[in-house]
């Protein structure tokens, strides 16, 4: 079975006496080891997809299933734990808590997951290597750069062993070689196993992964393999 | 789940983050628990004081004095029949003497009069007594002895110094055998009482125990009957007969005066039902006083609450990204219910300091006991906890009932 199943979600958004079909039923599944990007114009409901794939926000109709879960079927502190345990979140503004060191952001979401200290400190120290700030574990926020304050986050994503990883444009923020950068560390991440949605306004992004869904309106207008995934799917 | 010790570090840590803001916000609660402390404290160090002093007295003790009570509380004397300041008599005394579960019965004089001696002059209260005096008052003799019966009835120039008119006219040598003279007589001093302190504005040592006679005839001059007495101490044999006898002493002299109740010449005071009275007094001061710094301690609370609906506010964001990392609403609710409890207990603890230490300076200055009982430092503490989680917990719930997107959307 596929790691997300979601079968025509909609969300509605009520303004008054309008009503925004922020998602109008989209169908899609995505695989394990997958690593997609979606794309499509600002309001296109790209956001909404990932809040609702992530457990932040439900769907008003429809099925969505992830790992096993019905998350409509789910309560606040399970959803609490789900995105705990299953999602690793990456935010277009990083999102780091500037009264924290680099090492203690990624703990964070150790902490609320009940992991020692000990265990915590290791893991967090293990992950700043990984994604190649080893040297800046100490670190506020403020003295670190866009780039390297987005790897922090891209740290903490991973730090609960994520069964999924959501990035709402992870590189919005960044100049465009950081940006590359980013994009190039989740590509290393995917390579070596985990499952990546991403979403971007820029082709060039999309470019670098297996996958791309296209969004207009609330509706899903195109999901097309890459070449590149051709043949990373060839290869498996 | 979020583990209890990183509860308590986060929430140290946001507190550390603006000591400055911690620091006021706790001041309010310093001062409302200081000024609680402080005026409950004062408030039982004088109650102590005036129960202490109202035992000083005399246990079990009646005092029968002449005139009648009015409403109000004052004796005054009175015009009626037989009425007047020299309504009582020794035989008065003498036939309360007589009564069921009387131990004592101590009639006495009590006048002013001159004291020279040294060539200093000191106008202490002089009363004249009888040796059962000392019994009736449970009073002891501190150097020296008290005058004895035959003495009395001789109407010996003999007298006791109380502690704070010996002091006075014998600063550097034992009075025990001096001579003072009042009068124009002169007295021998054969013994000094014990200290009592003050009882209320009184100093109950400045005075100088003679024989009866002795102040009747020499001192006291020509007034009133020969056979009058200014005061008779009555000292029931037990606290549980004491209203008992107090009845019976009534009923008596209203037979022996011929009066009615209502038109009594005379009024029998009950010292334990005076010490009740403003023993109770007091308490209800010291409540008052508690009550009104606890509205400080309230304001205190509001302040929590006040800073903590502002830090929510500002950490709007912080607050969506745990929630976006697995925190649930109960790990947000105790955090910043956790952060207004430390804040407010450590008030405190530091207003609990502050006003044992006021405390202490204002019982030194008023010259009270320092009454701190460890309920009342415990109470401090858990009513300023018990502020932290009342104030705490609205902000605390709408920290945590934040929608995490609308959270994380915010700037
Ligand atoms: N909380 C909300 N309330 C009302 N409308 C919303 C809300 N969130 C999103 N929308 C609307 O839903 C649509 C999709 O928004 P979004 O998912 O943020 O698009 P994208 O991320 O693709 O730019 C937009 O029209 C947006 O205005
Ligand atoms: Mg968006």
């Amino acid at each position: 079975m596929a790691l997300i199943e979601a079968i025509n979600l909609t969300k509605l958004y009520r303004m008054g006496d309008e009503t925004v079909h922020a998602l109008a039923g989209v169908s899609f599944s995505i695989p394990q080891r997958d690593y997609c990007a979606i794309v499509g114009p600002s309001g296109s409901g790209k956001s909404t997809l990932m809040n609702i794939l992530g457990g932040l926000d439900t769907p008003t109709n429809g099925r969505l299933t992830i790992a096993g879960n019905d998350i409509g079927e789910m309560s606040d502190d399970d959803l609490a734990v789900f995105r705990n345990q299953t999602i690793g979140f990456v935010f277009q503004s990083f999102n780091l808590l500037p009264r924290l060191t680099a090492l203690e952001n990624v703990e964070l979401p150790m902490i609320y997951g009940g992991v020692l200290p000990k265990e915590r400190h290791e893991r967090a120290a293990h992950l700043l290597q990984r994604v190649g700030l080893g040297e800046r574990m100490g670190h506020k926020p403020t003295q670190l750069s866009g780039g390297q304050q987005q790897r922090v986050a891209i740290a903490r994503a991973l730090a609960g062993q994520p069964k999924l990883i959501l990035a709402d444009e992870p590189t919005g923020a960044l100049d465009t070689n950081t940006g590359i950068e980013i994009l190039g560390l989740f590509g290393q991440l995917n390579r070596e196993g985990a499952t990546i949605v991403i979403v971007t306004h820029d082709h060039e992004v999309a470019g670098a992964t297996n996958r791309t869904i296209e969004m207009r309106d609330g509706h899903i207008v195109s999901d097309e393999l890459n070449d590149r995934s051709a043949r990373h799917d060839a290869n498996v | 789940m979020m583990r209890t010790s990183d509860l308590v570090a986060s929430a140290a840590r946001a507190l550390r983050a603006n000591p400055m803001r911690s620091a006021l916000t706790a001041l309010g609660v310093i001062i409302g628990v200081a000024s609680v402390v402080a005026m409950v404290a004062l408030g039982s160090g004088a109650q102590a004081q005036v129960q202490r002093s109202i035992a000083s007295l005399g246990s079990n003790l009646l005092i029968v004095v002449p005139g009648a009570l009015r409403g109000g509380g004052g004796v005054r004397g009175q015009a009626g029949a037989g009425g007047g300041w020299d309504a009582l008599t020794l035989d008065d005394a003498a036939a309360i003497a007589q009564l069921e579960n009387v131990a004592v019965v101590a009639p006495s004089q009590r006048t002013r009069a001159q004291v020279i001696a040294n060539g200093t002059n000191w106008s202490p209260e002089v009363n004249g007594v009888t040796p059962d005096f000392l019994v009736a008052r449970d009073w002891n003799i501190d150097q020296g002895r008290m005058f004895d019966e035959t003495e009395e009835r001789q109407a010996r120039r003999v007298v006791v110094l109380g502690q704070t008119v010996a002091d006075n006219l014998f600063p550097n040598m034992d009075p025990i055998g001096q001579t003072v003279r009042m009068n124009g007589g002169t007295y021998e001093v054969i013994g000094i009482l014990a200290s009592k302190g003050q009882s209320g504005f009184q100093d109950q040592d400045d005075i100088v125990l003679a024989p009866f006679t002795t102040v009747k005839r020499r001192i006291a001059g020509r007034r009133g009957r020969a056979d009058s007495v200014s005061q008779i101490s009555v000292k029931a044999q037990s606290e549980d007969v004491l209203s008992q006898v107090q009845e019976d002493v009534e009923n008596l002299l209203r037979q022996r005066h011929r009066t009615r109740e209502g038109e009594d010449d005379f009024t029998v005071q009950n010292l334990s039902s005076i010490s009740e009275a403003m023993a109770q007094t007091t308490q209800v001061f010291t409540y008052l006083l508690g009550g009104i710094s606890a509205v400080s301690l309230l304001v205190g609370g509001i302040g929590i609450m006040n800073i903590m609906l502002v830090s929510v506010t500002e950490r709007t964001r912080e607050i969506g990204l745990r929630k976006a990392l697995g925190a649930r609403q109960s790990d947000i609710l105790h955090q910043f219910g956790l952060e207004a409890v430390t804040l407010s207990v450590a008030g405190g603890i530091i207003g609990l300091v502050i006003g044992v230490a006021g405390a202490w300076g204002m019982t030194t200055l008023f010259n009270l006991p320092l009454v701190v009982s460890p309920l009342n430092a415990g109470l401090a503490i858990a009513f300023s906890g018990l502020v932290g989680v009342v104030f705490g917990a609205y902000p605390a719930w709408r920290a945590a009932k934040l929608d995490p997107i609308e959270a994380l959307r915010r700037e």
